[in-house]
């Protein structure tokens, strides 16, 4: 747990979920940071272990600016890659006879909605010939959430990329039928959004009353 | 879509239909010359016309609410294109507004046929994200628990396999023989599905006494269960004739799919996380990953009676392996306060925690409220962990901002990704064999949509 790497950036006030009301509680002045608005700080290299090898390949292929960013946090390697080359890095990562990444496990979204480009999308890869992991991660804006598809490269890409379509509104280019999987084709929005509300009803239990889940004081 | 314009351009020439004339007894027709064969081949609604079928998602056969839209050429299936979705019910948002350890709840639910494997896989992102690591007690508990319910998924994947091709015997027998391991759980845990036991930083309480009772039991019981299914369906033709060759998916396509577990290894390769990336412990335990060649419904019902031995041997090992011990880290920040135990009316809060919160101790008191209420905070960062669920791999995806709710979990189910592959080994069979090849993928809605 390295932890000069996590990004440290815009602050949150108060706890409890207090705001405006009349909070004797002093919790309302509490000043934190916020670790996912800022920008990402690299880990220092070389990372050890299989790490430098799977860059060193990576970056042979592309380019040393390829990799936008390297992030090794509790062992798990994090490369961060531009929205428009994730094919391409996807089939090297898949072909290269010195990464052989052969299973696509996961893909997928993340909302920063403190970011500019705070819609994230992360590749889970597997190599089964090195029994290695890497991750791959790629962020867009709302203005212009395109990444290049990796279904070509992994079509088992193809029902999880739909699904992050569904659920973050991330277009996935050079997807054969990009269409919602989980909720129904005539749904608006995009539910795992951070301003997506959750929803719900207030319920009422022997005259109390308790607010959906969503509108509950809670402890930030 | 009949073909009525092929029958009229052979015939038109000459008058397709048969010639008629009134009399005083009505119409009478007068059919002369003609080929009959002719007229057949050009109207033939076996060969010629395409058929939309579809399927589900309320039918018994469709292992749940999955909708499987078919495009038939007689008993041919041209194309199959699967929806889901029907059973979305947002955990993954709804676990956005709940602290860590409520998550449990809500994983749980995911594949409602492995919910420990949901559980576990959960906390051990969790626990990586916190980096504790649990007492050793605890992993071998979670191990007994993990490999019981992927006996009792199995079971139901044979059951429902064997309901759908006909075989109903084999439905009553997997789900009777799955009933002793609900029973186990609800003996440990106080539930019999959606335990929420395995939580962070451990188990939710101690296996008593009497479970392992209850698991010596069934660890001499379910082998004679086994000998029975084998007894009952290997030998026999009909289950042979509607399972080998069906569902065919080899060890490329499985990958290009992202097919894991069982119907990985029945293709050939012995891809087990439990061997190749252990967590829990698995590195301590003596089992073998049984692998088929066949790629098919058949090798794959094979290999599941295969690891339900195996697991029965991983069971035995880690009721061996039990030593005395804490069951949940000793870090107080952490640990769930609330002591659970068995009473005269269930499972509830131990009495000796009651009184030491309510007369003894303010702070304990204060602790124990603030840990429920509150919860406790995570450091910010990422991290994916893999376990082996009886489907395949489970990922769990699980980014924190440093605060008492997870930012997002994301469920890599292998339900989902598994069903992919529905159309690959359905497409150019036939329509029975779709349910023979889907019900061999055993996919769980619950986890498909979650």
């Amino acid at each position: 747990m390295s932890g000069e790497m996590q990004p440290v950036g815009q602050e949150a006030q108060g706890l409890f979920g207090v705001s405006g009301s009349g909070d004797t509680s002093g919790f309302g002045g509490l000043v934190r940071a916020n670790p996912t608005a800022g920008e990402l700080v690299s880990t220092p290299e070389p990372l050890g272990g299989y790490f430098d090898e799977v860059l060193a390949a990576v970056r042979e292929t592309h380019g040393p600016e390829v990799t936008r960013a390297v992030v090794l946090d509790r062992g798990e390697l994090t490369i961060y890659i531009a929205p428009d080359r994730t094919a391409e890095v996807c089939r090297t990562m898949r072909d290269d006879e010195s990464l052989r990444f052969e299973l696509c496990n996961s893909v997928s979204g993340v909302d920063y909605p403190d970011q500019t480009n705070r819609l994230h999308v992360v590749y889970h890869l597997t190599s089964m010939t090195y029994r290695r992991r890497v991750r791959l991660e790629t962020a867009v804006s709302l203005d212009s959430p395109v990444v290049a598809s990796v279904t070509e490269v992994y079509p088992t890409a193809d029902w999880q990329e739909r699904e992050v379509y569904d659920m973050f509104g991330v277009r996935f280019d050079g997807h054969p039928h990009l269409t919602r999987i989980l909720m129904p084709d005539d749904w608006e929005g995009h539910p795992q959004r951070k301003d997506y509300p959750l929803g719900g009803i207030p319920v009422e239990y022997k005259g109390a009353h308790i607010p959906p889940p969503n509108e509950r004081r809670a402890y930030r | 879509m009949t073909t009525t314009d092929n029958a009229h351009d052979i015939f038109a020439d000459e008058d397709a239909y048969a010639a008629e004339r009134e009399t005083t007894e009505g119409k009478v027709y007068t059919v002369t010359g003609g080929d009959w064969d002719e007229l057949v081949a050009a109207v033939d609604p076996v060969n010629d016309e395409r058929l939309i079928v579809n399927l589900g998602p309320q039918h018994p056969s469709t292992h749940g609410v999955l909708r499987l839209v078919c495009e038939l050429e007689g008993e041919t299936v041209r194309s199959l294109r699967p929806v889901v979705g029907y059973l979305h019910t947002g955990i993954e948002k709804n676990l956005e507004y709940r602290t860590w350890t409520q998550g449990c709840t809500f994983v749980t639910r995911a594949d409602y046929l492995a919910p420990i494997f949901n559980e576990t896989g959960y906390c051990l992102a969790v626990e990586k994200l916190l980096g504790v690591t649990v007492p050793e007690r605890a992993d071998v508990i979670r191990v007994i628990m993990m490999e019981l319910n992927r006996i009792s998924s199995h079971l139901v994947a044979l059951a429902t396999t064997g309901m759908e091709l006909g075989a109903l015997s084999m439905m009553i027998y997997g789900f009777r023989d799955r009933e002793k391991v609900l029973d186990i759980f609800e003996a440990v845990s106080g539930l019999r599905m959606n335990m929420a036991y395995v939580r962070p930083g451990g188990v939710a309480q101690d296996l008593p006494a009497e479970a392992v009772t209850m698991i010596r039991e069934f660890l001499d019981y379910m082998p004679k269960g086994l000998d029975d299914y084998e007894g009952l369906l290997t030998g026999n033709p009909i289950w042979q004739e509607r399972t080998q060759g069906v569902g065919y998916l080899d060890v490329s396509g499985c990958l290009a799919l992202g097919v894991t577990g069982p119907v990985l290894r029945s293709a050939g390769l012995g891809w087990d996380l439990r061997k190749t990336e252990p967590y829990c412990g698995y590195e301590d335990y003596d089992f073998d990953v049984p692998t088929h060649t066949g790629a098919d419904a058949w090798a794959r019902y094979l290999l599941r009676l295969e690891e339900i031995r195996e697991s029965l041997k991983i069971i035995k090992q880690g009721l061996a392996k039990l030593e005395p011990g804490p069951v949940m880290v000793e870090d107080k920040k952490i640990a769930w306060p609330a002591q659970l135990a068995l009473g005269a009316d269930g499972m509830g809060n131990s009495l000796n925690h009651i009184r030491h919160i309510m007369s003894q101790s303010m702070e304990a008191l204060i602790h124990h409220f603030k840990l429920v209420t509150e919860g406790f905070r995570v450091p910010a960062g990422q991290v994916y962990t893999a376990i082996e669920a009886p489907r395949g791999e489970l990922g769990i995806h699980a980014v924190s901002d440093g605060g008492t709710r997870p930012f997002r979990i994301h469920m890599r189910e292998p339900s989902f990704v598994n069903l992919q592959a529905i159309p690959a080994v359905s497409e150019g069979g036939l329509l029975a064999d779709v349910i023979a090849g889907g019900a061999s993928l055993d996919p769980v809605m619950g986890g498909c949509d979650r």
